[in-house]
């Protein structure tokens, strides 16, 4: 029993490597075609990888966050449980599931019990689609990320249910801000995504992974085929820069304006997750806590962990569609193979490791970016909220979009 | 493929029910340990230790709506280039028309969001994308202290701070 579960953990590392210990004849008359087993076990192993990584990175970035606010403002942050608080968060968690669950008189306590299951499923449905490196990708849908940003917005018919059945006002209040932030913020976020996609011609996250790499001619799957692929700095057709990859092949590179889109994607993303600056809907000095003022306990703590989950999915959303996914920062120069050495051959244990460092360290680097600016600054006000968005941001990304479609022809 | 396809969103549903099933059996757990005495006070509404007057099930603004609809508006373009964004550049296609295909598709798309875009106008020179203002209020006191006092004392004062640095203060001063 316990090597089974070893196996399926570990298989998405292991079995994609040049040792495939159960890839005989006998195991397979029982558990079907060796690649079936394989994608089944990548894909448990995505599933429980990013379920256990949202536990333990969000352990980590509250932590993270106290401590980046604390040095910003010049403070220590959490010092007394553990060396330098380490283990601060952990003893918040263990509180917070000793904490009484109060579900108020006046409350729609059927809509109240359910919004925060709906809510992180909302979120942790979005994991499936994002590959995790080369192999390892939860659901390789060729809808990838037009199903990202359709299940993400049910996270708001979530904050919605839990605003309204708290029978609280400021819970009401926040929950109308928040939705109405968020779906004015989707727009101008849905609008990049597709210039993204109308760059890459798929929606398939692992193919736009791939094609910004120096893996980009080993990419065969969901009926596309980019053997004869090659990349160009910026898409100007005599700089071939297919075998030097590194960041010169990141979409952030493949089209001279994606430097501004990615702009507006992060600040779009900021306001999805509700972080600061954009976070009237929380407003802690005007709101309590927003839509989730009268939640308690593990109650609460759902859907804590379900806002730092959005923080990480929109985070890695973005290292996937413009900054390389999991390829490597550093290219190739000459016969310094730095690309190639830092980013292994997909299909072997070194690539895959890699691939998932390169992945979660550049999310990592945007999560401390979006602490950063939270700590910086201050809060919008509902009116530039809405202005920025509507009459800055959509007039931009429609021009982009505009822009993109025909540099695509162009090139 | 097709086959394929299905079972890809097998997995999604696998997520989706583990997520479910995490968040059930977390709360079983807390359910499991954590005490359970419920009284008036920690049962009604919170607002700030006040008694809670009236329902929050009331009215609401109504730009809150019309934020919705400009959504919808924008949404369901959004529905419809995404299939569109993913055919447009196609190779073979334009190579097949003579680069024909791509600008057609392209200038199609332009028409179709450009009629979003007047909707977008529309509702921008209505006025609807204007959230309320705060009024800034400028206060109408009056003082016997004659106005260029207070100006005397600014330009005394200028630049220093409680924390001003003793150097800044010197470049003021000379």
């Amino acid at each position: 029993m316990r090597s089974w579960f070893v196996r399926i953990v570990y298989s998405g590392v292991v079995e994609a490597g040049p040792v495939r210990p159960w890839r005989t004849k006998a195991f397979a008359k029982v558990y079907g075609s060796y690649d079936k087993i394989q994608s089944f076990y990548n894909i448990m192993f995505a599933f429980l990888f990013f379920l256990a990584f949202i536990l333990g990175y969000v352990v980590f970035a509250v932590y993270a966050e106290r401590k980046v606010s604390a040095f910003i403002q010049d403070r220590l942050g959490p010092m007394e449980v553990g060396y330098y608080g380490l283990i601060q968060t952990i003893a918040d968690l263990i509180k917070l599931l000793q904490k009484e669950d109060i579900v108020p008189e006046n409350a729609d306590k059927r809509l109240f019990m359910a919004a925060p299951v709906l809510i992180f499923t909302a979120v942790f449905a979005g994991f499936a689609v994002l590959p995790l490196t080369p192999d390892v990708i939860g659901s390789g849908a060729n809808v990838g990320v037009f199903y990202l940003l359709t299940i993400i917005t049910l996270d708001i018919i979530g904050l919605l249910i839990a605003g309204w059945s708290s029978n609280n006002k400021y819970s009401l209040l926040g929950a109308m801000r928040s939705v109405a932030q968020i779906i004015s913020y989707e727009v101008p976020l849905g609008l990049i995504v597709l210039c993204v996609v109308m760059l890459c011609q798929t929606l398939d996250l692992q193919a736009i992974s791939y094609q910004q790499g120096i893996w980009i001619n080993q990419y065969a799957g969901n009926g596309l085929n980019y053997a004869q692929e090659v990349n160009y700095l910026f898409g100007i057709s005599n700089i071939d820069v297919t075998q030097v990859g590194g960041f010169l092949t990141w979409n952030v590179f493949r089209m001279p304006l994606f430097f501004i889109a990615y702009i507006i994607f992060f600040i779009a993303t900021l306001a999805e997750s509700n972080r600061a600056p954009f976070d009237i809907p929380e407003a802690e000095s005007e709101l309590i806590g927003g839509f989730h003022t009268e939640y308690s306990g593990f109650r609460f703590a759902i859907l804590f962990l379900a806002e730092y989950a959005m923080m990480l999915l929109v985070s890695l959303l973005g290292v996937v569609l413009f900054l390389g996914s999991w390829n490597t920062p550093l290219p190739n120069v000459g016969s310094i193979k730095l690309a190639e050495w830092t980013s292994g051959v997909p299909g072997t244990v070194y690539g895959n490791l890699m691939g998932a460092f390169w992945l979660l360290s550049k999310a990592m680097a945007i999560i401390f970016v979006q602490m950063w600016v939270r700590w910086t600054y201050p809060r919008l006000r509902v009116d530039q909220l809405m202005y920025l968005c509507w009459k800055v941001l959509t007039p931009a990304s429609l021009v982009l979009l505009v822009l993109t479609g025909i540099w695509r022809l162009w090139m | 493929m097709q086959h394929s396809q299905i079972s890809e969103f097998g997995y999604i549903l696998l997520f989706i029910v583990g997520a479910i099933v995490f968040v059930i059996v977390a709360l079983t757990v807390a359910r499991l340990i954590r005490p359970n005495r419920p009284n008036v006070e920690k049962l009604s509404s919170y607002e700030c230790g006040e008694e809670p007057v009236g329902s929050a099930w009331g009215q609401f603004n109504v730009r809150f709506y019309i934020v919705a609809l400009i959504f919808i508006l924008f949404d369901v373009e959004l529905v419809f280039l995404f299939p569109w964004a993913t055919v447009f550049g196609n190779r073979e296609l334009i190579q097949a028309t003579n680069g024909l295909w791509g600008w057609f598709a392209l200038a199609e798309m332009f028409l179709f969001v450009g009629i979003l875009v007047l909707g977008l106008a529309y509702a921008w020179v209505k006025g609807y994308l204007d959230w309320v203002k705060p009024q800034i209020k400028t206060p109408t006191f009056k003082t016997n202290v004659p106005a260029q006092l207070y100006e005397q004392i600014n330009r005394k004062y200028a630049g220093k701070s409680p924390v001003a640095q003793p150097l800044e203060q010197a470049e003021i001063e000379s």
